[in-house]
């Protein structure tokens, strides 16, 4: 493996650990809730943080003013720079929890700025990967478990089973993804919970997602099973589920594998597509689409820019997993997994 | 010709699967536009049975998918109830914009990625071609929401092109010449967005089955015998690609279709994405059905195209 190739490997998992990791721990990273409003910071652009102050004095703990509205012109901010806010390390919310960083009461530290509600974008950014990045992970991994299921069973049983199992897929191939998705999503409940459309989301994907892999899983299984270490085993008496987890399983795992590294990313589009739609999950618990869908609106689009953070961070999500996919697929074709 | 026509039939064959599964899928949901209505105090039980009897909602379901077959068979594709007309006129206009944005999003990047391929895989290496493929791999990663959205923003900033719709307002004053303008300047900005998102695919395929046709003997040999180079890239060793690329060609329309409701959405061009959208939240499920039937349609067709392409194009699939 050359170097560069190491250094992106390097770059793609540990930007994804790391995001991963901060939306698992958005309750404690997040300076404010998802769904805290502050109608006066409607828009409001991202803080500034100073070390220098007003005198030129340098100070180590970095410190904020508050955005004001300047009288009679709504929308407009500017720095009230007559009282200095620093950052606070390990603070408590009003309600007691803690929180990693924040800033005293009246002024909030926004980051990234505030979306039309004044809801901080920082913490909505995390709390939404959690929607965006989890749904996309688990769906991922039920598209290929199932894939997994189907492939084996169609290719070790083959006869009907294997009919019904590949002229099924070709039914769910011969559908756009999106199309497909909209069509299962539209069989189901239009308003749920979040906790509910969450899981809703993970499982029509899953579920409509199992065609592909199942196809790729039966073609190893099939070229496994013709081997000859696998007839000798068959001859020696070893029974039929034997084979199929000692011999032809371990065979379809790198194409799973490889599968699963291709379908997190498009699943995680797919829920970002879905909850733009609005057939995902809805207000006021943020995903990366429903972030976006404030977008859509260009005078919002092209007045306040940080809105658009979710954009960045899917492109970067979507592209280590693609390098993380290439990796894989490079190995194995080096018989190295 | 028998390969045209068992591959005509096997579409056939897809279709009727689809049609099946998208109504049985359909059926399964939960309420339907008269269970809408029976939340309204205002309409009596009465009227909401009524309607039912008169929509057919209340016939067990073989019974209404052979009336929905046959209403296929003679165009209409059911019935919408939020639009209270038949699906197939509503569906014909926008399954029309929609192929008329796919296929110039197709031709766009097809007519652009071939030339950039065939070059990048005759400098394998060189600074361009990894510059070419760095730039291809991130654009590979933003979705066509993002593409949208951006476009959308350029649109708005500079004012150049429009930025959504598909026509001025003054559209039906205008004359034949100055339509078709009308009509380009609003397809120009959802076209390339789709095409950015189709390109970077076309690339990279064009690219490998390139190199590999480059490092084929028949292409060492013909390098032997100095042919130059450009006569080597398109006349032999491009040809000799064509056959994945062609596959591709078939297979791309379906992230083409996909990726086409969410630009249609994002810059409102009104095509199927948006009608679709709006049945779903209607619950108008004979218009859901149609649309999800017709992007199989386009599908299955395109493939079909691929096909008779491959069999024009590779004298081994002839032989077949």
């Amino acid at each position: 493996m050359s170097r560069r190739h190491r250094v992106s490997l390097a770059l793609a998992a540990g930007f994804l650990a790391l995001l991963y990791a901060a939306a698992f721990g958005a309750g404690f990273l997040a300076p404010y809730g998802f769904d805290e409003q502050d109608r006066e910071h409607s828009y409001a652009p991202p803080v500034r943080l100073r070390f220098r102050d007003g005198a030129g004095r340098l100070h180590l703990r970095p410190f904020i003013h508050r955005w004001v509205e300047r009288p009679g012109v709504p929308g407009v901010y500017a720095e009230d720079v007559t009282r200095a806010f620093p950052v606070r390390f390990f603070v408590r919310t009003p309600l007691g929890r803690p929180r990693l960083f924040g800033v005293d009461a009246p002024a909030r530290l926004y980051l990234l700025g505030t979306d039309r509600f004044g809801r901080d974008q920082l913490s909505r950014l995390l709390y939404g990967a959690r929607i965006s990045l989890f749904s996309g992970l688990l769906a991922a991994i039920l598209a290929v478990g199932l894939g997994l299921l189907a492939g084996a069973a169609a290719g070790f049983r083959g006869g009907w089973l294997d009919q019904v199992l590949m002229r099924t897929s070709e039914l769910f191939l011969a559908l756009p993804w999106l199309y497909l998705l909209l069509a299962v999503r539209a069989v189901l409940p239009l308003d749920l919970a979040p906790s509910g459309s969450f899981l809703l989301l993970v499982a029509v994907l899953g579920a409509v997602g199992w065609a592909r892999p199942a196809r790729l899983v039966r073609g190893a299984v099939l070229s496994a099973r013709g081997r000859d270490y696998v007839l000798a085993a068959q001859g020696f008496g070893a029974s039929e589920l034997y084979v199929l987890r000692r011999h032809v399983l371990p065979q379809a795992v790198g194409v799973a594998l490889t599968q699963l590294a291709l379908l997190v990313p498009q699943y995680v589009l797919a829920e970002v597509a879905l909850s733009f739609l609005g057939l995902g999950v809805a207000e006021p618990v943020p995903s990366w689409g429903t972030m976006l869908a404030e977008l859509e609106r260009y005078e919002v689009l092209t007045s306040y820019r940080w809105l658009l953070w979710p954009a960045v961070l899917l492109t970067g999500v979507v592209l280590s997993y693609h390098t993380l996919a290439e990796h894989i697929r490079e190995r194995l074709q080096a018989g190295e997994v | 010709m028998r390969y045209a026509a068992a591959r005509l039939g096997y579409g056939f064959l897809l279709l009727a699967g689809v049609s099946i599964l998208s109504f049985l899928l359909a059926d399964l949901s939960p309420g339907d536009a008269a269970a809408e209505m029976r939340l309204n105090p205002r309409i009596s039980p009465g009227a909401v049975a009524a309607l039912r009897v008169r929509y057919g909602l209340d016939r067990p379901l073989p019974v209404r998918y052979v009336r929905w077959l046959r209403s296929v068979a003679s165009g209409e594709l059911g019935w919408s109830v939020a639009y209270g007309a038949p699906v197939g006129p509503l569906l014909w206009r926008r399954a029309g914009n929609t192929l008329v944005l796919a296929v110039t999003a197709m031709a766009l990047a097809w007519l652009v990625a071939v030339p950039a391929g065939v070059w990048a895989a005759a400098r394998q290496g060189s600074w361009v071609d990894r510059l070419g493929l760095a730039a291809s791999a991130v654009l590979l990663a933003v979705s066509e929401l993002v593409l949208a959205l951006l476009g959308l923003a350029v649109a708005a900033r500079t004012g150049l092109l429009p930025a959504g719709g598909m026509a001025s307002l003054d559209y039906d004053a205008l004359g034949g010449w100055e339509r078709a303008r009308d009509l380009a300047a609003h397809l120009a900005l959802p076209a390339v967005v789709l095409a950015l998102s189709a390109f970077p695919v076309v690339l990279r395929h064009v690219r490998a089955a390139v190199a590999e046709a480059l490092e084929s003997p028949f292409v060492q040999a013909a390098r032997g015998h100095g042919i130059p180079r450009r006569r080597l890239l398109w006349r032999h060793a491009l040809p000799a690609a064509a056959k994945p690329l062609v596959s591709l060609l078939g297979l791309s329309i379906a992230g083409l279709l996909s990726g086409s409701v969410l630009v249609e959405v994002v810059l409102s061009w009104p095509g199927l994405g948006p009608l679709l959208l709006q049945a779903i939240l209607a619950r108008d499920l004979h218009v859901v059905v149609g649309a999800i039937l017709l992007s199989s349609v386009f599908l299955v067709l395109g493939n079909l195209v691929a096909d008779l392409l491959l069999y024009w194009v590779d004298p081994r699939v002839r032989g077949a």
